[in-house]
């Protein structure tokens, strides 16, 4: 049986109501378990980004994004394995600010680990840490015994090393009318 | 009109004026009524017909958009109304059906807030919907049905829902109209690639048992004319899946017949035959292919296709030709050798010789007391000269209208193919009628699927709507009862129909009736529904317990076929 792998899935789109729905309703049909979404204006004025990532097969992945592609509002969508995209998501660890100052090993923690403190008050201070998906893990795995209030992690947000060329696929529509 | 505002109603019956359309099917309700009185004062220019459920309204709108080659319009109020459509718009996606559906909607103000007939039908549709949109503002309404029209008869053809929003109805708004005839993240038409024209030249030049098989996407494209040369010049025997059907004369020397489960035995079993099979306009449906891994896996294959999704999506393709097979038809033709391939077509006639005599012969002329579904159908074709608009339900009766009805025309036959909608046929035909006034349409109609949307009768008998509705009356759902006594040792679960007295039906609904029951007085019973100039039930008694052959069993190859 083909394997299944990590893959991203990048969506340019027109900014509509509902289009997300359209979107994951395409995995959803398929029993796709989505791993995460995310979705941002891109670097085009009223195009958006959408950035999936899925656990699928190739030829899984070839299908889906050409019913993605399929889609009116939809302006071209791509997919990449992990070692053609470059890609960061982010975490935040909410803690007992008391427990900085009983355990001084977090800080050390929190130096070691690259990471951010954003906010800090009376009863709370939250750290930020953008990386892999290993380096939010291993911040979350070495924090978690001094205790945890919250903790969220973002979904991976990307880019691809090859050009995408949307600007171009504007125009060329833009010239033919 | 320019400066004078009008309602958002009132832009709604403008637009569908400006975008030519003459007739649209609905039922009304609360969330659509602003609508609904401006149908009433355009009555001279814009006839709406009453259904009696939306779903018949929405099949009626198929039926009309198949056999005119036009967009069909559906109307709905909000909550159930606009539920009732769901299954005819799942239908049109899957048959690549142009329909705009219009429902109503509960005001802006409470949406969200699970008032009277309130549902998401945005929400809904939308895994069944090519585009839809909810409209909150009369301002939008030109542009959106502009663009809406435009998606739903542009590529692939497709439904489009648009939700409009009660205020939105009343507000005024200026009107000014302009076609759509782009959208810039839309890509209906791929430019077809000369390489891949090439490719698919040499490999029919040199094939030596090449198969064509077409689909709708044929019918759809307007290619009809195209596609016939292209299988003159090649000489290359072509098969039809369900929805092909009518695009070539059933008379065409190199019309070999079906493909699919319950296809004609030569063309599956030459599917893995072949050395190259053309597939045109068709996706490789589950019920065409057999077991996929099997499938013509020893020839090449050459993919028409205009929706690039459907290239490689269930069968891996040799060259993908992407584009209008209007287009890409006539640059394959100009290329290829004239040529003939008398042997290998040999070889569908020995086949057809075997099915003849072991299906065909005793389905058309049976020895048996009942009457038969073929023998009724080569009735109709007898009166009908063959030149009739078919359109039929889902089952044994579908099977059998499709294996042995004539067709001179294209957009002839109509069915729900992908989606096997029980209940199409009897609104769907009414709608292919008023799509095709000068035409016959007859409608083959089961027991089972006849009950499903048997209310339609009401909206055939108000517009004296002249169609034909033929029951085949087998007092059973057959193709389940078919399947219980091959698959589950005969336990008829749920599937035999104590029915009751169809003719005083219709007749309670004042339209002609008459019921067939012995072979005597078949064809005079055909011919005189044929003849008749109203609408006509006419009732054939078959046999209870006959089985629709050949068959592919389900997920079996295609060269497993069985004939008995």
């Amino acid at each position: 049986m083909e394997k299944r792998k990590n893959f991203t899935v990048s969506v340019y789109t027109e900014n509509n109501v509902g289009l997300l729905h359209r979107i994951s309703a395409i995995f959803l049909k398929r029993h796709i378990n989505i791993e995460s979404f995310t979705t941002s204006e891109s670097e085009i004025k009223n195009v958006y980004r959408f950035i999936i990532v899925v656990k699928m097969t190739k030829s899984g992945i070839e299908r889906v994004i050409k019913q993605i592609e399929k889609q009116v509002e939809v302006i071209k969508a791509f997919y990449h394995r992990d070692d053609e995209t470059i890609f960061q998501e982010s975490a935040l660890y909410k803690m007992k600010s008391s427990s900085l100052f009983e355990e001084r090993h977090i800080q050390n923690i929190i130096k070691d680990s690259n990471a951010r403190i954003v906010t800090v008050n009376p009863e709370f201070f939250v750290i930020e840490k953008t990386g892999f998906r290993d380096d939010t893990e291993k911040l979350y795995k070495d924090l978690a015994p001094f205790g945890l209030l919250q903790f969220t992690r973002s979904g991976r947000i990307a880019v691809s090393k090859e050009k995408m060329g949307i600007s171009e696929i504007l125009n060329t529509f833009k010239n033919q009318n | 009109m320019k400066n004078k505002k009008i309602s958002g109603a009132e832009a709604v019956i403008h637009c569908l004026l400006n975008e030519g359309v003459d007739l649209v099917w609905g039922y009304p309700g609360g969330a659509i009524m602003p609508v609904y009185d401006e149908f009433y004062k355009f009555q001279d220019k814009l006839k709406h017909v009453l259904a009696r459920h939306e779903q018949g309204a929405i099949h009626a709108a198929q039926g009309y958009a198949r056999s005119s080659g036009r967009v069909g319009v559906a109307i709905a109020t909000s909550g159930p109304g606009a539920t009732n459509l769901v299954t005819g718009i799942a239908d049109a996606q899957i048959d690549s059906t142009p329909v705009v559906c219009i429902t109503g909607q509960v005001p802006s103000h409470l949406l969200g807030s699970d008032a009277f007939q309130e549902t998401d039908i945005i929400g809904i549709s939308m895994p069944v919907t090519k585009w839809n949109y909810q409209i909150t503002r009369a301002s939008e309404i030109p542009e959106i049905f502009a663009k809406a029209f435009y998606i739903a008869k542009s590529g692939r053809p497709g439904p489009v829902l648009i939700d409009i929003t009660k205020d939105a109805q009343f507000e005024l708004c200026k009107y000014a109209y302009k076609k759509c005839d782009g959208i810039r993240s839309y890509f209906p038409y791929p430019v077809i690639n000369n390489d891949s024209i090439d490719s698919a030249v040499a490999l029919i030049n040199k094939a030596k048992k090449p198969f064509i098989v077409w689909g709708q996407g044929v019918i759809l494209g307007k290619a009809e004319e195209e596609f016939k040369d292209f299988v003159e010049k090649s000489g290359i025997p072509a098969a039809w899946t369900i929805l092909g059907l009518s695009a070539l004369p059933t008379s065409h020397e190199l019309n070999v017949g079906m493909v699919g489960m319950h296809g004609n035995y030569g063309p599956n079993i030459l599917t893995n035959k072949c050395d190259l099979l053309i597939a045109i306009g068709m996706r490789f449906d589950d019920r065409v292919t057999g077991d996929p891994s099997t499938y013509a896996s020893q020839a090449k294959i050459i993919h028409l296709e205009i929706d690039p999704a459907e290239v490689d999506k269930n069968i891996k393709v040799d060259v993908p030709v992407i584009g209008n097979c209007k287009e890409s038809l006539k640059m394959i033709t100009d290329k290829i050798d004239k040529r003939s391939h008398k042997k290998w077509i040999s070889k569908f006639d020995d086949l057809m010789k075997i099915e003849f005599d072991k299906v065909i012969k005793s389905d058309l002329s049976p020895n048996k007391k009942g009457l038969t579904m073929g023998e009724s159908i080569i009735a109709i074709n007898d009166y009908t000269k063959g030149d009739a608009i078919i359109v039929t339900d889902v089952g044994q009766h579908q099977m059998v209208a499709c294996r042995y009805a004539n067709f001179i025309r294209s957009k002839s036959n109509i069915t729900s193919g992908g989606l096997g909608t029980m209940g199409f046929a009897l609104p769907a035909a009414m709608g292919a009628k008023m799509g095709a006034m000068d035409r016959e349409v007859v409608a083959v109609i089961g027991d089972g699927g006849y009950q499903m949307t048997i209310q339609e009768l009401g909206t055939i008998f108000q517009l004296q709507i002249p169609v034909k509705i033929v029951i085949l009356n087998n007092d059973f759902l057959g193709m389940v009862r078919q399947w219980q006594q091959l698959f589950f040792d005969k336990r008829y679960a749920s599937t035999e129909m104590i029915n009751p007295d169809f003719v005083a039906i219709a007749k309670g609904y004042y339209i002609d009736s008459d019921r067939v029951e012995k072979r005597k007085d078949l064809k005079s019973a055909v011919k005189k529904m044929i003849n008749s100039k109203k609408p006509y039930v006419l009732e054939i008694c078959v046999e209870k317990e006959d089985n629709v052959f050949p068959m592919i069993p389900s997920g079996a190859s295609v060269s497993d076929i069985r004939l008995n």
